[in-house]
């Protein structure tokens, strides 16, 4: 019963911290002074870096999308069923996930990282007794590079992962290529490209939220590093996964 | 007339752990004051209270009269302005070069052009005998020595009225502590700075100090001019500056032999 009680203390704690840690954030991203040139090296070093991971892990899956859903359903019919339930499931779910996934991986890792060496060498105290708001000058361009960038990203592995499904479908099913790019075009709609790009913005501001809070708190040298990072990566995929379960639910319940 | 920075009755607890049991303190303006006390002492508690890292529980922590503790990292930005502080490894920042290191206040602060703040670095540099060809270079290619020095410059670039050094000879050599000792000595008079060290290092007492003050459990149990730190009888002090494992103040596990005595000569 202590246990329990005491897990549910430290959670509560933990929570607590991280709501106050986000209204800091959110408030020093819409105080000025936003420090643009941070923002830009971020959003290539977010974006821009993860670009060949994302289009990677959105080629393989559209593909294996493909032949599973050539196997597991008709065979005779199949060539309307890959298109659009390829197209579906990369837009609407894959695409953003998996990518949120892979990006939580590098980018949350990364950031908790550098933000957890600046706190255990004491350059977060330098940087407060230098006048600058760690929260303006660390967290903020991180949380606003990486929120822009993942839909961006999305949108890519939208396009590779349907191009994925397409190489398999006329590779090695043997597919007509117009009436399978024309079937795709014509099946999707608007809704399923913004719905997945919308919870894309969500995963990228979870992303690099949680390595900015697991980086910030970290502390005991080199060890408390390594766990913010294992930390930060754990908690954003989680994140990632229950944030897309509520929006699934929002987005496709009316 | 105003102490620069004035401790009154400063408590700081971590859990059940009391580190600072009611620091009390005046540094006047001008004046080189350092803080000796062993490890564990609560001398970096007490230095972070003072520069807003910290909170302490209670008590009065005054720079130039006006009451600091918790006061918002905002309402404080005019005090941080007038502050420098030289962090015990340097606490350089790994992503910029050593020039964007030296004048960060003054181009995030500022907004100094680059031509200027690399004037500004290169003046910064030369006060702490450093060269022009370290502007370029990333911190992790300096040596120890460099980087204390370059925390120095940093600390120094914007001309702070009060500066604040942490175990600045840490880690050291002989040689290169009594360089660090007389750049800083050099450099407060010639801002005319106030300055406070925390050290356990008795060389830098007697190179920097004006004043010593012995903290130890959290509170300043003697303090006094360099001069009567040499003369002085106080058991604690005694044991502290000759380094003797024997006296009152506890050792590895060591008991007491004496109360604190906290008379201050």
């Amino acid at each position: 019963m202590a246990t329990i009680g005491a897990f549910f203390l430290a959670f509560s704690a933990q929570a607590g911290r991280l709501s106050v840690f986000v209204g800091q954030t959110l408030a020093s991203i819409l105080r000025p002074p936003i420090y643009f040139h941070i923002i830009g090296q971020q959003i290539i070093r977010i974006g821009y870096f993860s670009l060949p991971v994302v289009a990677l892990t959105s080629f393989f899956t559209g593909g294996a999308l493909a032949i599973q859903i050539y196997y597991g359903g008709n065979q005779f019919n199949s060539e309307a069923i890959v298109s659009s339930i390829v197209a579906l499931g990369i837009t609407r779910e894959l695409g953003p996930v998996l990518g949120g996934l892979m990006v939580a991986g590098r980018v949350s890792a990364a950031i908790a990282a550098e933000i957890g060496t600046m706190r255990v060498t004491e350059q977060i105290d330098a940087l407060t007794t230098l006048s600058t708001d760690p929260h303006k000058y660390l967290v903020a361009p991180r949380v606003i590079a990486a929120t822009l960038c993942m839909p961006v990203l999305a949108l890519v592995a939208d396009i590779i992962g349907i191009f994925g499904g397409f190489v398999v479908g006329t590779q090695s099913f043997g597919f007509n290529a117009a009436i399978y790019v024309q079937r795709t075009i014509n099946f999707l709609t608007i809704d399923d490209v913004t719905s997945g790009l919308i919870k894309a913005a969500v995963f990228g501001f979870i992303i690099a939220i949680m390595g900015c809070y697991n980086g910030y708190y970290s502390k005991g040298g080199a060890q408390g590093v390594g766990r913010a990072t294992t930390n930060a990566v754990v908690s954003a995929s989680i994140l990632i996964l229950a944030a897309n379960y509520l929006m699934t639910s929002l987005l496709f319940s009316s | 007339m105003t102490a620069k920075i004035a401790l009154s009755d400063v408590h700081k607890s971590f859990g059940t752990k009391d580190v600072l049991c009611g620091v009390n303190l005046e540094v006047e303006k001008g004046q080189s004051v350092v803080v000796i006390g062993g490890s564990g002492s609560g001398k970096s508690v007490m230095l972070k209270s003072i520069l807003g890292l910290l909170t302490p529980d209670s008590g009065s922590i005054k720079i130039d009269g006006r009451e600091t503790v918790r006061l918002a990292r905002g309402g404080r930005a005019d005090i941080d302005h007038q502050i420098g502080m030289l962090f015990q490894n340097g606490a350089l920042f790994d992503s910029l070069p050593v020039w964007k290191n030296v004048a960060f206040c003054a181009i995030q602060n500022d907004g100094m052009g680059e031509a200027d703040a690399r004037d500004l670095a290169v003046d910064a540099l030369k006060q702490v005998e450093l060269g022009a060809e370290l502007l370029d270079l990333s911190p992790a290619s300096l040596s120890g020595g460099m980087h204390k020095r370059v925390g120095l410059a940093r600390a120094i670039a914007s001309k702070p009225e009060i500066i604040f050094f942490d175990e600045p000879t840490t880690g050291l050599d002989p040689i290169m502590t009594d360089v660090i000792n007389h750049l800083i000595r050099d450099c407060v008079q010639e801002l005319g700075a106030t300055t406070m060290t925390i050290t356990h290092d008795m060389t830098s007492v007697r190179a920097i100090a004006d004043k010593t003050a012995l903290l130890y459990k959290g509170e300043i149990i003697w303090q006094g001019t360099t001069d009567a730190l040499e003369a002085s009888d106080d058991p604690f002090l005694n044991q502290f500056i000759n380094g003797l494992p024997h006296g009152p103040i506890e050792v590895e596990g060591q008991q007491l032999d004496a109360a604190p005595n906290a008379e201050a000569d």
